[in-house]
């Protein structure tokens, strides 16, 4: 039987993989000796997954980033935190349940951890709005951020949106302003951010949690100014077209590493980390740690300085490839 | 006074006329549709006017000289960073092309102008976006040259306004555009630090990336009567809920009532606001300083 939630472009090779695990037990049960042939397709298994996850594409792991199984922040809070007491609400209008934080341990050690929040199932993704924050999700951040540098502990954001919310009640709210200050507030946070985008980092709402020390990026996420989908339509006027715009945007985190706009790739389990939870938190959990001792020891005026000098470069740059110079 | 100003830009309807070539109505430099109430208006007319419609006081869009021309005091602005363009970071496809016919269409090197002005002789920073160069879209040279100016009136100590316009963040520079988002936010954190003042005026349209970080952080915000200020675009927003929106939705009245910005002001009284502003700001800085 075929496991559920497939990727199309993974299909040869699962089905390939079930091929094998039918013949082993029809091995055992009728004492036959394949062997020699489960070791060929076992190798050409191997070959095929090679040629697949090598020359992955970016529409692919845009797939990947948004599979219905990927780990999501929760998920990862279980995994690599201790003691984790989950906090609520904006102090404002409401507790948005697409963007979750509270605190927590990470071997010993405290943090505040925030994260936008996709569900598993339909119903729980009602409940989560598919991970798309309205303002008060963004200011319930904001407060517990504030609060992290309170009591100077460094704060891990997990990013996994597909955007901040386009609703009415969204705008009435303040929606752009919510985002803006957050950016405002996390550029001069006094304690390390950590900022890790673990699938999908839509837009605005990806950065509104998203401005950092260190931003780092799991194999198969993806970081965009937009959808892929919204951009051909915006551009070329056909949705259908996302899977070139996803080419064409420089999405995924071999990219926007090359272009510095983050600084590391963290590896996930071959195929993604779906195929292994445990697996890719503790490849993400490895990550943290090593930000946190790394941050920690800078004193405030330094990490604040490299974080503005971070993001003051970003595009400082125009003169050098147009012959232009700034007058 | 201001119609004198505004005489010199000849080009304003020739140019307002050439972009509406899908309009046979408006192809005409001698007079324009109004794009609310559909009055035929003489340009000359609407000139006077500062781009108003006379009958239904519509609001046009102005290029960024326009704007420049009918909010500054004459010969008071000096220009920097204006060879600052931006690049094909991404290599995306058609971008070169379209670039190269915004700066053609507009005459601009990117879509917004930057300087040091005096208005009513206060000396601020003014930065003005243009929506007619790609949609006013924030690329990485919006985004630094925006950051100049922050800077600029840091090291000076002048109040900054910002003219905003723009449909978001440059689709065609990927995050890079995203980027500027954070880095104009954090230029402000050290503008509030060093005390300096900033106003931004929204105008039609202002959205997206651009009204997600600057925009909405400055000390005043002001806007033009009618103008569409949103995070997300009402198309977007309508196909995501798949119902209408209320009447009004996004509009500078609306977010006034929402309390997203100080106040709403018609054009033609928005050169005297900001000089009361700057007046009663100017009273408060030392003078030793």
């Amino acid at each position: 039987m075929m496991p559920n939630n497939i990727l199309e472009f993974e299909k040869p090779l699962i089905e390939l993989q079930e091929k094998i695990k039918e013949l082993q037990q029809f091995m055992q049960e009728k004492d036959l000796d394949i062997g020699d042939e489960i070791m060929r397709l076992k190798n050409r298994a191997h070959k095929l997954e090679q040629e697949i996850y090598n020359s992955i594409k970016p529409w692919q792991i845009l797939q990947i980033a948004r599979h219905q199984e990927r780990p999501n922040t929760g998920d990862y809070i279980n995994l690599i935190f201790d003691d984790y007491i989950e906090l609520h609400g904006d102090r404002l209008y409401g507790d948005d349940q697409a963007l979750i934080g509270g605190i927590g341990l990470i071997e010993g050690k405290p943090v505040t951890i925030i994260g936008n929040q996709k569900g598993k199932s339909t119903r729980e993704n009602l409940q989560r709005n598919f991970g798309m924050a309205h303002p008060e999700g963004y200011r319930k951040a904001l407060r517990l951020m504030k609060q992290a540098e309170k009591f100077n502990r460094p704060v891990v954001s997990l990013v996994n949106t597909p955007g901040a919310y386009p609703g009415i009640e969204a705008e009435e709210r303040g929606q752009a302003v919510a985002i803006a200050e957050n950016l405002l507030e996390m550029s001069d946070l006094a304690v390390p951010i950590i900022v890790i985008i673990i699938g999908e980092g839509g837009s605005g709402g990806a950065i509104g949690i998203g401005l950092g020390d260190k931003v780092m990026m799991m194999e198969y996420s993806y970081y965009s100014v937009s959808t892929p989908e919204a951009c051909a339509a915006i551009l070329w006027k056909d949705s259908s077209k996302a899977p070139e715009a996803a080419e064409a945007m420089s999405i995924t985190a071999p990219d926007l590493l090359k272009l510095g706009i983050v600084d590391k790739i963290i590896k996930e389990p071959r195929g993604g980390a779906h195929k292994n939870h445990g697996k890719a938190a503790s490849m993400l959990k490895k990550e943290i740690l090593h930000s946190i001792n790394e941050l920690s020891s800078l004193h405030r005026e330094e990490l604040l300085q490299r974080r503005y000098d971070k993001y003051r470069k970003i595009g400082s740059f125009t003169d050098k490839f147009n012959n232009a110079q700034s007058s | 006074m201001l119609k004198d100003l505004f005489g010199k830009q000849k080009y304003v309807t020739v140019k307002r006329t050439k972009e509406k070539t899908k309009n046979k109505d408006e192809d005409n430099s001698l007079w324009t549709k109004c794009r609310d109430c559909e009055e035929i208006i003489f340009n000359k007319k609407l000139i006077e006017n500062l781009m108003v419609c006379p009958k239904c006081g519509y609001h046009f869009r102005l290029t960024a000289w326009d704007r420049l021309h009918i909010t500054v005091d004459e010969d008071s602005f000096k220009e920097f960073g204006k060879n600052i363009k931006s690049r094909d970071i991404l290599d995306f496809p058609g971008y070169q092309e379209k670039y190269e016919e915004a700066r053609v269409k507009t005459g601009l090197q990117e879509a917004i102008i930057c300087g040091e002005a005096a208005i009513c002789g206060y000396p601020v920073v003014i930065a003005i976006m243009d929506f007619n160069f790609l949609g006013g879209s924030m690329g990485l040279a919006v985004g630094e040259k925006i950051t100049l100016a922050m800077e600029k009136a840091i090291n000076t100590g002048k109040p900054l306004i910002i003219f905003c316009t723009a449909g978001g963040a440059r689709m065609q520079e990927g995050m890079v555009s995203l980027m500027q988002m954070a880095k104009t936010s954090a230029a402000i954190k050290r503008l509030n630090k060093a005390g300096v003042l900033f106003i931004t005026v929204m105008t039609d349209p202002t959205s997206g990336g651009v009204t997600a970080s600057f925009a909405s952080l400055a000390d005043i915000i002001i806007s033009e009567p009618g103008a569409l200020i949103a995070f997300a675009g009402p198309r977007v927003i309508k196909q995501t809920i798949n119902a209408s929106l209320p009447e009004g939705f996004q509009r500078a009245e609306f977010l006034l009532e929402h309390g997203m910005i100080d106040m709403v002001v018609e054009r033609k009284n928005l050169k005297d606001k900001l000089s009361i502003i700057l007046k009663v700001h100017a009273a408060g800085v030392s003078n030793d300083a």
